[in-house]
């Protein structure tokens, strides 16, 4: 899977657990502000895609990470 | 429980309760849904007396500081038992910081020893490099194939196998320490500006234990949910000094995600627990969801079975009804858990009504690092959501220059009030006169001995998950801006009108140049605080043309800038940074903050 691919299925996943248009979501944008949601919700996406990718993430690997294009980075170094 | 009277030192307190309660369990970590280890208080004991042998090793001993910098896990735990069995001062600090923070951190309190995790030491480039020097790190959970400068070592390695010889005893020899000595340097700020170092003293904690424990006591078999960082005063005492002192189990959980979270409460007996209101948002949120998942026929149901229970237990909580009345509710935060202690920023009282109409009550309390953990704390007698609760015994509290309206300052006075901030006396002098503490906080008691608090003067910004903001560590991130001056502030420190607690925002006020182009402005404002955390970023901006009242050495007055601004300009007339998010609260640190 290419990054964009990846990004673009992570676009996917989030704008259905938040019920939100993927349309208006983009890669390198704040997904905190875009989707408004708080960490607790970041969290709850990233064992969606934990559960989707077959893969398991430590918490402290996404301090930090706000863009779909970093938690792609995150989520390609353990494919 | 053990009575703290007679013990002169954390450590001595610490060296009993390891033996008194040797067959209880002191300790229970899960790893997501799995629970991956369980330590009794003698097993405690023993790693606990095996990590004080490689201190001792090390040179630690009375007075000497022991970094840590660790999420909450067993082992941290051990170390702080362990350098207390020393005689030694621990330095906890935040992990949630940057390495470079941290290493400033360190620069000051000059540790002899930091126990770390791999996730930290990899940022700690400069303590890798000697630099600041630290004579030996400890490090857990380094992977089999990392390498180590020879100043450090594997913790597992240092601490020996769980079935080494010759450790029948679990205590180690104690070194004593008396009441007045340091216990603890734990920083409230200071990571561009100048470090606060608060030092705690055996004293403070010993005191603090009695008090807090006479009003929400502890016991064998109470199992005590640690997820607010252990640095952290609040955490430090309940999930600590108040747990292991009392007997009760700590349960510590690797992931903070909320499903996992949640599942430890649910199935892991959980009794009691302390949060920040964002995390007490979450949990709302979630029975919410869970209620509108049944239809709106259970929902209206609930919502009268919640009133109806509200009503009954108005005076005292009656957890026996509650939980026949609302039991579907009751097992989605846990069937056991009794209380939920709320502090570290503002608690929307209706959300703590909810959780109390619930049946579960939710404590508000209310203090400070400079005082040890807390100086007021709801007893429920009755529940009141609208105050931070009465004074704790040993604690007298005035309100200084107080207004019409009966607001002022709130000074206190306690055995749990600090002996001042590490090397500063000058900031130490700020904050201390005549053995009174000058909080900084605004509130007014009421009739029945209740303080409510409406706002800080001081120069701090708390955000609703907990975390103390200085303006001044905002500030540097916007050094070289097409402007002659700017600041930054809370929104509701100008407008305090627009302003709901427990939800501060960062404003920013710019005074442009005269030629400056406010797009490209605000397109580079935009662009620097999304490099920030979260909880650093500027929610709006301010352009105003009012000049910024200064001192003679040139620092912004800032009560009088707020004062100008608000003459000069409207809350409406701040330009949001960002698209507005609604419902999202100042912070979304909180989820493994402060």
């Amino acid at each position: 899977m290419t990054e964009d691919q990846l990004i673009a299925k992570l676009i996917a996943l989030a704008a259905t657990r938040f019920k939100a248009d993927p349309a208006g979501l983009e890669a390198d944008q704040d997904f905190f502000a875009s989707l408004g949601i708080d960490s607790f919700q970041a969290m709850e996406l990233m064992t969606d895609l934990e559960e989707e990718f077959d893969v398991e993430i430590p918490d402290y690997e996404l301090q930090g990470v706000t863009t779909f294009r970093a938690l792609a980075g995150v989520l390609a170094a353990r494919l | 429980m053990i009575p703290p009277e007679r013990y002169a030192s954390l450590g001595e307190l610490l060296q009993d309760a390891l033996v008194q309660f040797k067959t209880e369990t002191a300790v229970i970590e899960w790893s997501r849904k799995k629970k991956v280890l369980e330590l009794s208080y003698r097993d405690l004991g023993f790693r606990a007396a095996r990590l004080a042998r490689r201190f001792e090793a090390a040179g630690v001993g009375a007075g000497d500081r022991v970094a840590i910098i660790l999420q909450n896990q067993p082992d941290y735990l051990v170390a702080l038992a362990a350098l207390f069995l020393r005689g030694a001062v621990a330095v906890p600090l935040d992990y949630k910081l940057t390495g470079p923070e941290q290493e400033t951190l360190l620069g000051h309190a000059k540790p002899k020893v930091l126990v770390t995790e791999y996730a930290s030491w990899r940022d700690l480039g400069g303590v890798q490099r000697g630099e600041p020097a630290v004579p030996l790190t400890l490090v857990l959970h380094l992977p089999p194939t990392a390498e180590l400068p020879g100043h450090a070592e594997r913790y597992e390695d240092a601490l020996g196998a769980d079935d080494a010889p010759g450790l029948e005893t679990p205590a180690p020899r104690l070194v004593p320490r008396r009441r007045s000595d340091p216990a603890t340097i734990v920083y409230s700020s200071g990571t561009s500006g100048a470090p606060k170092g608060c030092v705690l003293t055996h004293d403070n904690y010993l005191e603090q234990y009695r008090t807090l424990t006479k009003v929400h006591p502890l016991a064998v078999g109470d199992r005590y949910f640690s997820i607010l960082p252990t640095n952290h005063a609040i955490d430090f005492m309940c999930g600590f000094v108040g747990a292991l002192g009392c007997g009760a189990t700590v349960v510590h959980q690797k992931s903070l995600r909320p499903e996992f979270i949640r599942h430890v409460m649910q199935k892991g007996g959980i009794t009691i627990m302390t949060v920040v209101p964002l995390i007490l948002e979450a949990f709302e949120r979630t029975l919410r969801e869970r209620l509108e998942e049944r239809g709106p026929t259970a929902e209206h149901a609930v919502e009268a079975l919640a009133r109806l229970n509200g009503a009954l237990t108005r005076d005292v909580p009656r957890r026996w009804l509650s939980k026949r009345l609302l039991k579907p509710l009751h097992d989605q935060l846990g069937p056991d858990l009794r209380l939920l202690i709320c502090g570290g920023a503002f608690v929307d009282r209706d959300r703590a009504a909810f959780f109390y109409d619930l049946g579960i009550p939710v404590v508000i309390g209310y203090g400070l690092t400079e005082a040890c953990t807390v100086l007021t704390v709801n007893d429920l007698k009755p529940f009141r959501p609208d105050s931070v609760g009465r004074v704790l015994e040993g604690v007298e509290l005035e309100v200084r220059s107080a207004g019409p309206d009966g607001v002022g300052e709130v000074w206190v006075k306690s055995r749990t009030v600090f002996a001042g901030y590490l090397d500063d006396p000058e900031q130490t002098a700020e904050v201390l006169r005549d053995g009174w503490l000058r909080t900084g906080d605004l509130g007014r008691l009421d009739p029945s001995g209740h303080l409510h608090l409406v706002g800080r003067s001081k120069n701090m910004i708390v955000t609703a998950g907990g975390k103390n903001i200085y303006p001044e560590d905002v500030e540097v991130a916007f050094e070289g801006l097409a402007c002659e001056e700017l600041a930054v502030t809370a929104k509701g420190f100008v407008w305090p009108a627009a302003a709901r607690l427990g939800t501060e925002t960062l404003l920013l006020v710019v005074r442009p140049e005269a030629d400056a182009d406010p797009d490209a402005l605000l397109a580079e404002i935009r662009m620097r605080s999304r490099r920030l955390p979260e909880h650093k970023r500027i929610a709006d901006v301010l352009f105003t043309d009012v000049e910024f009242p200064r001192t003679a050495s040139m620092k912004v007055k800032r009560g009088p800038l707020a004062e100008a601004l608000r003459g000069a300009h409207e809350a409406a007339g701040s330009v949001a940074l960002e698209r507005p998010t609604p419902e999202v609260p100042a912070a979304r640190e909180a989820a493994t903050a402060p």
